[in-house]
Parts: structure tokens; sequence; C-alpha cells
């Protein structure tokens, strides 16, 4: 019986040390850095990019700062305990990365005044909650002039996370981009309700391949479209969210890269430096929140020439990626000629623009 | 909308495809269950099995060991949870949540240095005459190897349960440890065995996703799947063919409402994302009606002296 219960024991105390291993050390005389992931810091693409900016940090700052990480973390209750438990643990600073951590972000923030939060890519701030997030749209503008010029069957295929604005906006911007310099194109728009999975992803990208698609515009986190872009052959795609450079000598044409280094620097410092205020950061490709991957030379000179051409201009603030004349998809008038979109009907896009086919999920 | 945009015999084609790893999964954790065995770490086992396949596959340039690396691998990590619940007679539910956890670890450690490589491509079993047929040679008989032997590991997993004396003393097992034990059977032997034959088939349908569903490795990269086969495996009320169905049934409304959403139909998307769950739920609910039970031993701790 005894030996039984010491098993037993160690058997619970080995579970708890899987469970409990993640969390290392406080220590209180430095400034602490939480990051909250969606998805694992191996995901290639989103979460990965957040992972470089948090060791950009830690290498920035050295010992006067440490950084902790959970991964993995489920949009919902799941992210109000990591959140809570982060702060419990003395953390100054909360990044937490994913749309839909933002009401979490804010209840956790409530309970604890005197930590600083930082939500990536939502709507709602607090006094000690602010928001960034990066321009995709910019970069999605010079995807969308690449895809209208690669397609030969002119069937764009589109795989979207979560209906929310801000892939919303993604859509709307490759599409008016597509159509201006290919007036044939259309896009076959598929949802898979999930930021990381893979074989879903895989699976999304096979079945708009097989409908005819042969460029592969994606708004998920992993590799896998490109993978089966490359098994299908003979189709494109890009990498989304980071360079995916591995797959450059197969599908991928280009990229969005998100740079979040220089942003996570300075908010630490301003922490450091007790500076820190609640702002709502939107940069794009300008202040290089935005980067874009290296075009490979599977896209012709010209077409090449003409993007990067386009991503000057956007970087320049010469031109607005969303400049009328531009129609809603009920064919409405949204924007007269010449003018831009403001920042906040972007924020809140819950619209197709004109020629684009399906419903939004509501 | 354009339905004509979905050619019915790729779908059935990549069905078969988008159900093997689920399948191979819920029917190796059938058999542990039929033991009496509740493992909770299909989805630790899968990851772990794909992680193995895929290093495997690419140190040798060889898919076939790639999937024997992959069962290996899977059933060594199986084997923890056996030594936790059947010699330290820890509480399976909490050992089998600690196995997924320790697997998708495990796995991403594994996986550091094979972010971004491409597996060599698994042949497609071509056979002269069946692959050429019209529309059935394209459905049936243009796949990999692992959809037949997923196929055919039901079969096997039906008859030996049902016909054979291997069959009967698992299932003896797993209905009544303490009679089984009485008749001189090892039960603690026969549990680690069907444990471990679970780890192997979880850890062929993990390498079935990273080498050829998908392919390639990525962290977490089973995203849900060992626990899809896990309540894939109650809703078949632990019956081979009904598993089979079921994924099947899973695999194929999932690749369909993806067509369905690309081809624009006007069915709400939501209804068409949760489609795959419920479907299979409601199916296998109703077939379920005959009152089929779990084994009544499973779950339970069995030790000699008790």
């Amino acid at each position: 019986m005894k030996r039984r219960q010491i098993m037993t024991g160690a058997a619970t105390a080995l579970a708890l040390v899987l469970s409990g291993g993640a969390w290392a050390e406080s220590h209180s005389d430095k400034t602490k850095v939480g990051f909250v992931y969606v998805g694992p810091v191996g995901d290639g693409g989103w979460t990965y990019e957040h992972n470089q900016g948090r060791l950009a940090v830690e290498k920035e700052f050295g010992d006067a700062v440490e950084t902790v990480f959970v991964e993995n973390v489920p949009e919902g209750a799941d992210a109000e305990r990591v959140m809570t438990q982060m702060a419990l643990e003395g953390a100054d600073l909360i990044f937490t990365t994913s749309f839909g951590y933002m009401d979490p972000t804010i209840n956790v923030a409530k309970k604890f005044p005197k930590v600083k939060f930082e939500h990536a890519t939502g709507y709602k701030t607090a006094p000690n909650v602010s928001t960034y997030s990066a321009r995709f749209y910019e970069g999605r503008a010079v995807q969308g002039t690449i895809a209208g010029h690669m397609t030969e069957s002119n069937v764009v295929g589109y795989i979207g996370s979560f209906p929310i604005p801000e892939v919303i906006r993604g859509i709307n911007a490759a599409y008016i981009h597509a159509k201006k310099v290919n007036p044939d194109v259309t896009f076959k728009i598929v949802w898979a309700y999930t930021w990381f999975d893979p074989a879903k992803e895989a699976d999304a990208a096979k079945v708009l391949i097989e409908q005819g698609a042969d460029v592969i515009l994606q708004h998920t986190d992993s590799t896998a479209p490109l993978a089966a872009a490359a098994a299908a052959g003979n189709v494109i795609g890009f990498g989304q969210a980071s360079d995916m450079a591995e797959f450059a000598d197969g599908p991928r044409v280009s990229s969005i890269i998100d740079n979040w280094a220089p942003y996570y620097i300075q908010r630490t410092k301003a922490v450091i430096d007790g500076t820190w205020e609640s702002a709502m950061t939107w940069d794009g490709i300008g202040p290089g929140m935005v980067g874009i991957g290296e075009i490979t030379d599977k896209v012709p000179a010209e077409v090449k020439a003409e993007a990067l051409a386009l991503k000057d201009s956007i970087a320049s603030g010469d031109y607005h990626p969303f400049t009328g004349p531009l129609k809603k998809q009920d064919g409405s008038d949204w924007l007269a000629e010449g003018e831009t979109a403001d920042d906040g009907t972007l924020a809140g896009m819950n619209f197709y623009v004109e020629g684009i086919e399906g419903d939004i999920p509501q | 909308m354009d339905l004509s945009a979905i050619n019915p015999a790729l779908l059935l084609a990549s069905l078969m495809v988008a159900a093997t790893p689920i399948l191979l999964a819920a029917i190796g954790e059938l058999v542990t269950e039929k033991s009496g065995v509740l493992n909770l770490g299909v989805e630790g086992m899968m990851i772990t099995g794909a992680i193995c396949g895929f290093a495997a596959t690419i140190e040798t340039g060889s898919p076939a060991i790639g999937f024997v690396a992959a069962a290996v691998g899977g059933a060594l990590l199986s084997l923890l949870f056996a030594f936790l619940t059947q010699f330290a007679l820890a509480n399976q539910v909490a050992s089998g949540l600690a196995l997924t956890l320790f697997g998708l670890g495990l796995s991403s450690l594994l996986g550091q240095d094979y972010v971004g490589l491409k597996p060599p491509s698994t042949p497609q079993l071509d056979i002269p005459i069946l692959s050429d047929l019209p529309v059935l040679g394209q459905i049936l008989f243009r796949h990999d190897m692992m959809v037949y032997f997923a196929l055919a590991l039901v079969a096997a997993v039906w008859a030996a349960l049902k016909f054979t004396r291997v069959g009967l003393i698992l299932r003896a097992v797993g209905e009544s440890h303490d009679a089984a034990h009485a008749l001189g059977y090892k039960v603690v032997r026969i549990r680690v065995l069907a444990i471990m034959f679970g780890g192997a088939c979880a850890g062929l349908g993990g390498a079935y996703i990273s080498l050829i569903r998908v392919p390639q490795w990525t962290e977490g990269m089973t995203a849900g799947a060992g626990w899809i086969a896990l309540a894939l495996v109650v809703f078949a009320s632990w019956k081979p063919w009904r598993v089979l169905l079921g994924a099947y049934l899973f695999g194929g409304v999932t690749v369909l409402q993806l067509n369905l959403q690309a081809a624009g139909l006007a069915i709400p998307v939501e209804y068409l994302s949760m489609s795959p769950y419920l479907i299979t739920i409601l199916v296998l609910v109703i077939m379920s009606s005959d009152r089929s039970k779990a084994p009544a031993s499973l779950g339970r701790i069995f030790h000699a002296s008790q």
C-alpha cells in the first residue's frame, strides 16, 4: 500500500510539474513583461513573429527585463485565467496578441489597475489598456496586385479565419487591387473559423484549388496552405504574418511580414521610464510595422516593379489603399472619387466592396 | 452559387484523406478502451507520432520508415501512461491529460530542427487497371497505402474482437478485470499491450497529418484531432464499423462544408462550420440507441490484491 501511495504521489507531482512548469520565478526588481499567444511559437507565422518581438525586447534590455509567455491560449475564459495568473506573478506589462483576447484583457485590466496591458488588433481601451495593430491591408493591396496579374484561371482563393473587421479589410484591399489590374478576377472565400489548424487550413486550400483557384491568399497563421499549394503545383501563395521564406523556391511569391519588435521595445521602455500612457497605435508599411517579403522571380519583372511602386506610394502616404470611387457590395456608394476611408470605418469594417460574391457571416 | 464547381469524385477522394488520421487514432483508442483503460492522451500521442514520423522521414527519405517510427514513438509515449496507470495505479483521467500536455511539449522540443522542411512525398498506390477506372478509380484506387491500411485495420480489429480468442480475452479484461484475473489472465500485461496498440495507432494517425495531409511539421499541428477521435469512440459505442462510419462522416462533412463555402452556398457559414460535429454526433447517437454499453471496467483501477 505504501509503495502505491508514493507512486501515486509521484504521478500527481509529475502532472503538476508538467502543467505548471511554464511559470518562471518572479523577480521584483526587474520589469516583467508577459506575452499571451494564441498559437505555438513555432507556427512559422503570427505567433512566431510576436515571439521574435519578445526576444528583441530581451536582447534590447538584457537583465533589466524579464519576459514570460504562455502559448496556445484559447480565446475566452482560459485567456482571462492566464492573464490573471501573469498579473498575480508580478508582470508589469502584458501583451495579449489575438483579437479574441479583447474582452478578457479589459476584464483583467480592471482587476489590476497598476499593470499595463497592450491588446493587439482590438478596439477597446482603458486607462491601463492600449491597443496596437498593423495596417495589414496595405500589404494586402500589394498582394492583390500581384495576385490579379498572376492568376490565369482568374479565380483567387482566400482562406479567412474569423469574419472580423481586420480580416474583411484584408479581403477588400486585396480584391480592389486585384480587380484594378485584372477586371475578370473573382474571389472564392472560405472561412476556416480558426487562427491555427494546419490540417483544416490545408483542406481549405485544397478545396479552393480543386475549385479552380490558382492563387491562394490566407489569413490564418500556419504554413499549411503553402504546403498544399506546393503539393498541387502551378499554384502560388503568400507568406502570412511571417516571411515563410522556406517556401520561396516553391509557391511563395511574396509575403506580409509583421514586425512587432520596435513597438514592443518602445512600450517596454515607456513602462521602465514610467511614461507609459494608454494609446491606440495603428502603423503600416511607412513606419515599418508591416513589411513586404522579397518578391521572387516567379513574378514577371514588370509586375514586381508595379507592386513595389504601389508599396512605396503607400509607405510615403501618397496613396491610400481605400481610395474612391468605391461602392459597397450592395451597390450603395461608399467613397466618392478621390476620397479615402477614415480609420473609424476601417476599424469597424463589416461589409464587402462591390464585386465580391457571397455574404459575410454575421 | 455554383455547385457545378464541386467535383464529386474529388470530394469523395479527399473525404477519405481527411478521415484517415482520426480513424487511425480512434480505432487504437477503441482497443485500449475495450481492455478497460481510458487513455485521454490520444492528442499527445498523435502529435508525438507526427513529429517522430516526420523526423524519421526527413532523415531516411523513406515515408515507410517514417510511419514505423511514428508507431514506435506513439507506443513508447503510451508506455509512460501504462506505467503511471497500471503500475503506479494513478488516476487514468489525470494521467491521460498529463500525457497530452507532455506530448505537446515533447513534440515541439523534438521538432525544433524540422520546422519548414518538406518531406518526400508518399507514393500513391497505382493499381494498373483499377486506378484507371473512370470515376471509381479516382475515388477509391488512387490513394496512399495508409488509407487502405486504416480500412484494413478496422476490419482486423473487428474480426479480432468478434471471432478470436485474443479478442475474447481483451473484452473479458475490459468487462470485469477481477473475473479475468481469477481465471488466470494477466490483466496488467494485457492492458499494457492494449495501451501500446492505442499509442501506435495514434502515432500513425499523427504521422498521416504531418506526412500526407498537410504535409509539413508545425507545432501543435494535430489541433484537437485526438479529442475528436476520443469522442468518436464513445459515440460509436465501442464498435469498429461505427468508428469507421463516424470518421468518414466527420471527414466527409468537413470537406463538404468547405466545398459548399467555396461554391458560395447560401447557408450561413456558422452552420456549415458546426455541421461536421453536429451530423456525426446525431447519426451515431441515433445508432447507439440500441443500448450498447461501455466496457464495464472502463477507467477502473485494477490491482491483484483488491
